[in-house]
């Protein structure tokens, strides 16, 4: 491939997309009963982070610890539309306050905070999901990458905000529902999301916006705002004697990334029907960074594939060995790390590509680089 | 808000809360020390220190109940010995996981804290088939129970105190090991140029070693004084996890002075806040304090200059 000559899509790439839509709006639907379907409807929306941490980590080399603070501020702006439609004076007449959200009314709040009435606003609440977060994200970002905070610190920084946002979460109990979060949300814009039917339908909504964000991501990775990502990743140095402004790339990759965590957020919140300040804390942030590691942190798909291979995993094992469970992720992680450092779509490309294609024989292909599966 | 005290009890609630401060000054030096050593000194990112830690408390609970069942009469002193058995259990562990793990991960910094996030997964996991998830509690001897009074109105814990002096103590020993030991000069030698220090015939590999087992022997004994103020259980240390790091990096990674002025100033501030507000808001102001100060000074209240 060279620089030249450079389609958005190689064969490849072409056929990675493909495939990954096969599973997702044929293999899936097809093979799941509804509440199986459901749970990878889940897992979809841990997806959309993955790939965000995928162009951070794998492509800029920043590591956040704190992605579960941008999912669960998306998250938190579409549960906060869903509980006031859910509270109309009609339903919460038993309360002392009719027509606040009922964990308020708990609380001896008599009215709503004015910082929630904008959420009465179905558009003003679709575009807090993404802005939300990318304002957190530029405000750390401009913060840290500004004055050359990097690497370990900025890891250990995110991690302290998804601190932060959890205790503050759990503490403020009237205006944020606390430990237990959101919940008992029923209808978006009348629509009832509590049914089979609407859970299958968000499941299809899930696949096609991961679709979108896979696209966007792809595009970023393809264009020469990429290259010069991976460029600062390896030699950030060299970059920045070169003449680019490496903050700004930083930032801006950090703030996609926590974008596409709200989008997944808020869909979460959609998908599963409540949100709580479990979705946020440094354990769900360490999560989707294995998610993302397992499946390759090069690879965008990789990103998606370990999502959800995890997840089911997480699921399926708790099922049966619930005390086995953390040895596996804890091994999981340990594996990954020493034995395969670029996860799935590493062993993909650098042990069953070349035996395929030397299968094939269809022609001397190169071995590919990390690059070919994006 | 002061309308409602007089002078004097006002005075007396303020000495209580700076003591209470103190306590958590001492808690917080104890976990802290053992990561300055591994994550100043080494750069490596260890998320199983609460794990370690929380090791040397279960071993403080099992000599507890060995010394009531066989030495009964000797039962006032099973502290001491059970800081020693705490500083050997984590230190070898620390060796063991050095070893197998950490070394193969140098190269990473960013990997090491994945797989050691892993390793803590799986300690839990290992202390709640092996001990049970309820949380335990040792018996404190009796010379440490009670509490001595100042004044008539100001009391403080004996226990409390106790850990104030273990604190102290600790934080003297790693620093004479640090600063006057030949291991010390060792290891600060590698911290400033690896490949010089291994030129003029230091055994890097062994001390890289011998230091994480030392930082995680630091943590057993943290973890062995913490029973004396509160139970223990599996997933304890994974709730001290992120005030550790912070306390570090703001302090100034490598500079275990920095370690202690910071623990000083976080854990002051956090318990002369909880007096005004909630608890949960003192601790979210306190982080957000030092996540912003760390902003503006990212490399921590007191550094080293170091060429990178």
């Amino acid at each position: 491939m060279t620089l030249s000559k450079n389609p958005l899509f190689t064969r490849h790439e072409a056929a990675a997309f493909a495939v990954l839509a096969f599973v997702i709006f044929l293999l899936l639907p097809a093979a799941l009963d509804n509440f199986r379907l459901n749970l990878f409807g889940k897992y979809l929306t841990y997806a959309f982070v993955a790939v965000g941490l995928a162009l951070c980590w794998g492509a800029g080399g920043i590591l956040s610890l704190g992605q579960g603070v941008f999912f669960g501020l998306g998250g938190y702006c579409m549960a906060m539309f869903l509980k006031l439609e859910a509270s109309t004076p009609e339903n919460t007449s038993i309360q002392s306050t009719p027509g606040i959200p009922d964990f308020m009314d708990w609380n001896q709040l008599t009215e709503l905070p004015l910082w929630w009435t904008p959420f009465y606003s179905l558009t003003f609440a679709l575009i807090a999901v993404v802005i939300v977060p990318v304002i957190f994200a530029f405000i750390i970002g401009v913060a840290m990458f500004r004055r050359r905070v990097g690497g370990v610190y900025f890891a250990i920084i995110t991690q302290a905000f998804a601190a932060i946002l959890t205790i503050l979460i759990i503490g403020q109990q009237g205006f944020t529902g606390g430990v237990n979060g959101i919940t008992d949300l029923r209808t978006l814009k009348g629509w009832d999301i509590r049914t089979d039917e609407a859970k299958e339908v968000l499941y299809y909504v899930n696949g096609a916006l991961l679709f979108v964000v896979l696209f966007i991501a792809h595009f970023v990775r393809k264009s020469k705002l990429g290259r010069i990502l991976i460029a600062m990743r390896d030699q950030e140095d060299r970059v920045r004697f070169s003449g680019y402004d490496v903050a700004s790339f930083k930032i801006f990759i950090f703030c996609l990334g926590a974008a596409f965590a709200g989008i997944g957020g808020a869909m979460f919140t959609l998908q599963v029907g409540f949100m709580s300040p479990t979705l946020v804390g440094i354990v769900p942030s360490i999560e989707m960074v294995i998610f993302c590691a397992v499946g390759g942190r090069l690879s965008i798909i990789g990103a998606v594939y370990g999502a959800l291979l995890v997840n089911w995993a997480k699921t399926s094992f708790s099922e049966s060995f619930p005390e086995l469970w953390l040895f596996g992720l804890g091994g999981l992680f340990i594996a990954v790390v020493m034995l395969f450092p670029n996860g799935l779509a590493g062993v993909w490309t650098e042990k069953v590509l070349p035996q395929l294609t030397g299968l094939w024989k269809s022609r001397k292909s190169q071995p590919q680089k990390e690059e070919a599966l994006q | 808000m002061f309308s409602d005290y007089s002078m004097s009890e006002l005075g007396a609630i303020f000495a209580m809360q700076g003591f209470a401060g103190l306590i958590l000054f001492s808690v917080f030096v104890l976990m802290a020390l053992g990561l300055a050593i591994i994550f100043g000194q080494m750069g490596v990112i260890n998320m199983a220190h609460g794990e370690f830690m929380i090791l040397g408390a279960y071993v403080t609970y099992f000599t507890s109940i060995f010394f009531a069942d066989y030495m009964p009469a000797l039962f006032g002193t099973y502290f001491f010995v059970a800081m020693i058995l705490a500083f050997i259990a984590s230190g070898t562990l620390g060796l063991l996981v050095e070893w197998s793990i950490i070394r193969h991960l140098y190269k990473r910094p960013l990997d090491t804290l994945l797989a050691t996030w892993g390793l803590s997964l799986i300690l839990q996991q290992l202390y709640r088939t092996a001990f049970g998830a309820r949380e335990v509690g040792v018996t404190i001897p009796s010379w440490m129970m009670g509490s001595m009074p100042v004044t008539d109105m100001i009391e403080v814990p004996i226990n409390g105190i106790f850990v104030m002096v273990l604190a102290v103590g600790i934080s003297m020993a790693v620093y004479i090991m640090m600063f006057r030991s030949n291991w010390g000069k060792q290891v600060r030698a590698i911290n400033q140029n690896r490949v010089m220090a291994g030129a003029v015939g230091i055994n890097t590999e062994w001390t890289d070693r011998l230091t994480f087992g030392i930082g995680c022997g630091v943590a057993g004994v943290a973890g062995s004084a913490f029973t004396m103020i509160g139970s223990t259980g599996p997933t304890a240390g994974q709730l001290y996890i992120v005030d550790t790091f912070l306390v570090v990096v703001f302090g100034g990674a490598g500079s275990i002075l920095g370690t202690i002025a910071s623990a000083f100033s976080i854990s002051q501030a956090q318990s002369i806040m909880e007096f005004f507000l909630s608890g949960s808001m003192a601790k979210v102001l306190t982080l957000l304090v030092v996540v912003g100060i760390l902003m503006v000074r990212p490399q921590g209240l007191f550094s080293l200059k170091l060429r990178k």
